[in-house]
């Protein structure tokens, strides 16, 4: 039995202008992988996450979800749709956590799935307690987002992706924003999701995190995937020059 | 300062205030009305719209509306437009403000950070969904002191129809000084009126603003 890929990127590359950000990556995330990609900054890994929903599209290149191509050229209105719906299958995660500050944490969680779903009030409200347990805040559900620890806000928007049932998150430097205290918060319901076997893709800068929790790691630099393999290999025997000066920065050993 | 000469016309000046709010209302809401189209227009996905509004907001800010007044007034009834003064007044100052809240209210929507529709549209909302329950509630609290600057002009701006003669607090005190030869006295009591009346607009939307910001 062949086992679906849950996320295939074929030939991507995206430029502005004559500025190549990415250049003819191939990627493919098996279900329930959890894959992180690391690099400096500038590197393209964030332009790649954001190109799987669509946020910055390629310019040449193929995103698949399972059989849907994601990225697929269509009229605008036929276009729209269909992101509209291949979007809620990919839950994403902001490095500034984006929670809506006009809605407490129960209408950030519920707006969603009550617009697009068509949940009843009390169907949203009982989804919505599940996903706060779920990041263990549940005490915080009738508060408004300027209330909340920026680990709090970050667990909230993980729970509201959550709620739409995805089948991949992306997370996209989860922690970046975050005060050192309060990443391990974070990272703990992140772990949580990888024994759940949710598929994954992490842009990070946590190479601990990364090396604990991920199947593979991708190291990017300028626009190409320069070395790829398991934590293991990457970390302790990475082959490329590029990767093995990225990390003598990142890794404090 | 003849006392005696206020007390004796002021209520033909409270007759005028009255007139003064009924344009600055009805002003108010065809400016809303405008700047709401305008800032639809601007932000449109076809440029089509963009280049209508953005031709609307240079035409109308780009030149006097005094001017305004008198063309759709005077120069109407050759193109075949005829409106009595009031409606000439309140449509020319209405649709002149609406170009200054277009600005406005496209300013408050730029000014929502990305981040949030980032945030809706990856959740799976429409554009027209992200906008009306994720950008709109935002950008509407930070346009109620910008709207407020533009309705208390607009307020100010009323007296630019005294010469076509709406019978306003500007040209009550024309038309009483051309009796009594008191300039002072007259035009001081239409300012006072017009400083009542903008300061309970302030109120208001202080009030305004203040409730918009507990939540």
């Amino acid at each position: 039995m062949t086992e679906y890929a849950f996320v295939t990127i074929k030939n991507a590359a995206k430029s502005y202008g004559a500025l190549e950000v990415l250049k003819d990556i191939n990627l493919t995330v098996q279900r329930g992988q959890i894959v992180a990609i690391i690099g400096p900054s500038g590197s393209g890994k964030s332009t790649l996450l954001r190109a799987i929903n669509e946020l910055d599209p390629l310019t040449s290149g193929e995103v698949w979800l399972e059989d849907v191509q994601i990225n697929r050229k269509l009229p605008f209105r036929q276009y729209e749709a269909h992101v509209n719906q291949v979007r809620q299958d990919i839950g994403m995660v902001f490095q500034h956590f984006n929670l809506f500050p006009h809605l407490t944490v129960r209408g950030n969680i519920t707006l969603a799935p009550r617009m697009l779903k068509g949940l009843t009030e009390a169907e949203a409200d009982t989804l919505a307690e599940e996903q706060l347990a779920k990041v263990g805040l549940s005490e915080k559900i009738d508060e408004y987002p300027s209330r909340l620890s920026g680990g709090q806000k970050q667990r909230v928007a993980i729970a509201r992706a959550l709620a739409m049932k995805p089948k991949v998150m992306l997370f996209d430097e989860a922690t970046s924003a975050l005060d050192p205290e309060l990443v391990e918060e974070v990272n703990l319901v992140m772990k949580q999701l990888a024994e759940e076997h949710m598929t994954m893709i992490i842009v990070t800068h946590e190479m601990d995190f990364a090396a604990s929790v991920c199947d593979r790691v991708l190291f990017m630099d300028q626009g190409v995937v320069v070395e790829e393999g398991p934590p293991s290999v990457i970390f302790q025997n990475p082959k490329h020059e590029r990767t093995q000066n990225f990390l003598r920065k990142h890794l404090n050993r | 300062m003849d006392l005696e000469l206020i007390l004796r016309v002021y209520p033909f000046f409270l007759e005028a205030a009255w007139v003064t709010i009924e344009l600055s209302v009805l002003t108010a809401i065809l400016g809303l009305t405008c700047g709401a189209l305008g800032a639809a227009a601007r932000m449109s996905r076809m440029s089509l719209f963009r280049g209508i509004g953005a031709a609307y907001v240079s035409v109308f800010r780009g030149t006097p509306a005094l001017i305004q007044i008198f063309i759709l007034y005077f120069g109407g009834p050759q193109i075949g437009i005829q409106l009595d003064s009031f409606s000439a007044g309140t449509i020319a100052l209405g649709v002149n403000i609406g170009a200054y809240m277009t600005e406005t209210i496209r300013g408050a929507i730029i000014s929502v950070d990305r981040g949030q529709t980032e945030a809706a549209r990856t959740l799976g909302m429409s554009r027209w969904e992200t906008m009306r329950k994720v950008v709109l509630p935002q950008a509407a609290r930070m346009m109620i002191r910008p709207l407020g600057v533009n309705i208390n002009a607009l307020i100010k701006g009323t007296a630019l129809v005294a010469p076509i003669s709406v019978i306003e607090l500007t040209y009550t005190a024309q038309r009483f000084i051309g009796s009594t030869y008191k300039p002072f006295e007259m035009f001081l009591l239409s300012g006072i009126l017009y400083m009542a009346i903008i300061y309970v607009v302030g109120q208001g939307i202080s009030w305004l603003d203040r409730r918009a910001q507990i939540t």
